[in-house]
């Protein structure tokens, strides 16, 4: 039999490349839809709610993640994401989507070891990283005031 | 008017669609899953913010910067800089403080829409 | 008896004499829709999980071959079987149904090759009726191995799709009066491992078990390739079966023309299925609802059906570890 290195590079070499053009086009469209979706929601609410722009901001982000919810809930995200990889991924709706999809998958294992402990099964990363590196960006702001 | 209207779409539309461009050839090259895409982007949105060129991307880039996970990045660390001016403990707590209303979100939405749908098996 | 270091003929003749199928509402419309026994409408089947669904697929099937061979639970011996829940409940929960003796059998996608083998050698030791099941279904082996079935992810290149099926046979002692194939042969597979790590890309890290394995039972049962009509393996999906063509012909085992795969069978064109059909129940349904017909209508004689599994978890592939590989080869033939 051949050995790991020569079926390693057999297997390199024989495997189907990804449709790289195809991919990037798809991604960069749906990103840049979803974004101008975002941003009309954003402009819409500026005119309509008289609020300032850190509430508009947040609640611009809300309605997105509720917009990326809903459509995880009735099973279209999945296949949205399925064309458009990251442009589905990247936006503030896919991460919507990595606490929605858990969340429904374990609905047969009930609400409190199911739903609620598996919500953060893809998201729970997400969550962790960005608490700790935003401790450690006020830490070092806050040394460096103190310092100077 | 609409002229205006149209270059700032357009813009957002081609700084957002960049953003998920660069995250696809990550997937491409790399083979990296939803949630290590997620957590690179996120930490770079936190990055830039900490640095102080987010701004200047956002003020061009509008919500083409702001809805790709870098806005969700940038909102913790601008929270945690606010918090840093008033005391350790602000430096450690604004960050989730400036998130809590899209984490609420996500997490009661998450939940009642569990409640409400299934996953189904994909057709091929 | 024991005729090699991995082969063995079975020391009374072992017939399957009867199949029975069931196939997931995409499978009816792949490339075996003429073929297939029974079809679920939809993904759940009236199930309120994916797991019920698939505990129902097989006792729909069992139930289904026990009725066309006229036997009760009590005139089999021992049902064998597995797939690919967790700790196998979709077979042992599908046989709370039945008075049986129950073997639970894992080597993940390989199972039904290791389930007849199994067979054979229990009938050779005594047994009169064996029955044989084995399934999968979409969504328990996404939840398994991958991701939440709404999580919007893409499929790599490489990918393949778990086959929502069973399969079942019967293996009997007894001749039927009918036409009916043999298991005349078995090899046990080995596990290998040539060190593929992409989950995405299982054919690739089976191939070379498949080939091992079809080495192995070709030197040691003396036959060449032409021998068999056909050799089919599980689910090594189209990059996999290139992969064991290639392998096959520079160690000079053969030509690989007769060589086809169940994985490769199921899906028709335009299915969204990658590189092919995957599962411990690819290989069950395939056998069963087209391969076993064919030889029963004398279009096949002489079988070689190798499934093969990658026996990953998830936890294993997180901590960075390889994928094993394991096939078994079961020699099936009308004489």
């Amino acid at each position: 039999m051949i050995g790991r290195q020569e079926y390693t590079a057999l297997v390199r070499q024989a495997s189907p490349r990804t449709n790289e053009a195809k991919t990037l086009f798809a991604a960069f469209c749906v990103g840049g839809i979803i974004c101008m979706i975002g941003q009309a929601v954003s402009d819409v609410f500026t005119e309509f709610l008289p609020l300032d722009e850190k509430s508009i901001a947040a609640l611009t982000g809300m309605t997105m993640i509720f917009l990326g919810a809903l459509l995880t809930g009735v099973g279209v995200y999945d296949k949205i994401g399925y064309h458009a990889g990251a442009g589905s991924i990247v936006p503030i709706t896919g991460f919507a989507n990595s606490i929605v999809s858990p969340a429904m998958e374990f609905h047969s294992e009930g609400i409190i070891f199911g739903m609620m402990a598996r919500m953060f099964g893809v998201a729970g990363p997400i969550i962790v990283s960005g608490v700790c590196s935003s401790v450690v960006v006020g830490a070092i702001y806050y040394l460096v005031g103190v310092a100077v | 008017m609409i002229l205006e209207l149209m270059g700032k779409y357009g813009r957002v539309f081609l700084c957002g669609g960049l953003v998920c461009l660069i995250g696809q050839l990550l997937i491409n090259k790399t083979k990296m899953t939803s949630a290590r895409i997620l957590v690179t982007f996120l930490l770079a949105g936190v990055i830039l913010e900490a640095v102080g060129v987010f701004e200047y991307i956002e003020e061009f880039a509008l919500a083409g910067a702001t809805i790709p996970i870098t806005g969700f990045g940038k909102s913790l660390a601008a929270g945690a800089i606010e918090g840093a001016r008033i005391g350790l403990f602000e430096a450690c707590t604004y960050g989730m403080r400036a998130v809590a209303g899209g984490l609420t979100a996500a997490i009661v939405f998450g939940f009642v829409f569990a409640l409400l749908f299934r996953s189904k098996s994909k057709t091929a | 008896m024991k005729i090699g270091a991995q082969t063995y003929l079975p020391q009374r003749r072992a017939f399957i004499s009867l199949v029975a199928d069931i196939a997931g509402s995409d499978e009816a419309l792949g490339n075996l829709r003429e073929y297939i026994d029974t079809a679920i409408d939809c993904g759940e089947w009236g199930c309120s999980s994916h797991e019920k669904t698939e505990t129902r697929m097989r006792e729909e099937i069992i139930r289904s071959l026990l009725e066309k061979a006229r036997l009760e639970p009590k005139d089999i011996d021992c049902l064998m079987g597995g797939d690919l829940v967790n700790q196998i409940v979709p077979s042992t929960f599908s046989a709370r149904s039945f008075d049986i003796p129950f073997y639970g059998l894992y080597c993940a996608c390989a199972t039904f090759g290791q389930a007849l083998s199994a067979a054979a050698e229990a009938v050779g030791a005594g047994m009169n009726n064996v029955i044989c099941c084995t399934s999968s279904h979409f969504a328990t082996a996404e939840r398994q191995y991958r991701f939440p079935l709404e999580l919007g992810t893409q499929p790599t290149p490489t990918s393949q799709r778990t086959v929502t099926g069973a399969g079942a046979v019967l293996v009997s002692a007894y001749p039927p009066k009918w036409r009916c194939p043999e298991i005349t042969a078995y090899t046990l597979g080995k596990i290998v491992d040539l060190g593929c790590e992409d989950v995405n890309n299982m054919g690739a890290a089976m191939a070379p078990a498949a080939f091992d394995t079809i080495r192995a039972h070709l030197r040691e049962t003396g036959r060449d390739e032409s021998y068999y009509d056909m050799i089919v393996t599980g689910d090594l999906g189209r990059l996999g079966r290139e992969l064991l063509v290639e392998l096959m012909q520079k160690d000079g085992v053969g030509e690989g023309k007769n060589v086809n795969d169940c994985g490769c069978m199921v899906f028709a064109p335009g299915q969204k299925c990658g590189l092919g059909g995957s599962g411990a129940g690819c290989s069950s349904l395939v056998y069963c609802a087209y391969l076993h017909k064919l030889l029963v209508s004398g279009q096949l004689n002489r079988l070689l059906l190798a499934p093969t599994g990658a026996l990953l978890s998830k936890d294993s592939s997180l901590q960075g570890e390889s994928i094993p590989g394991i096939a078994y080869a079961v020699a099936i033939e009308c004489r």
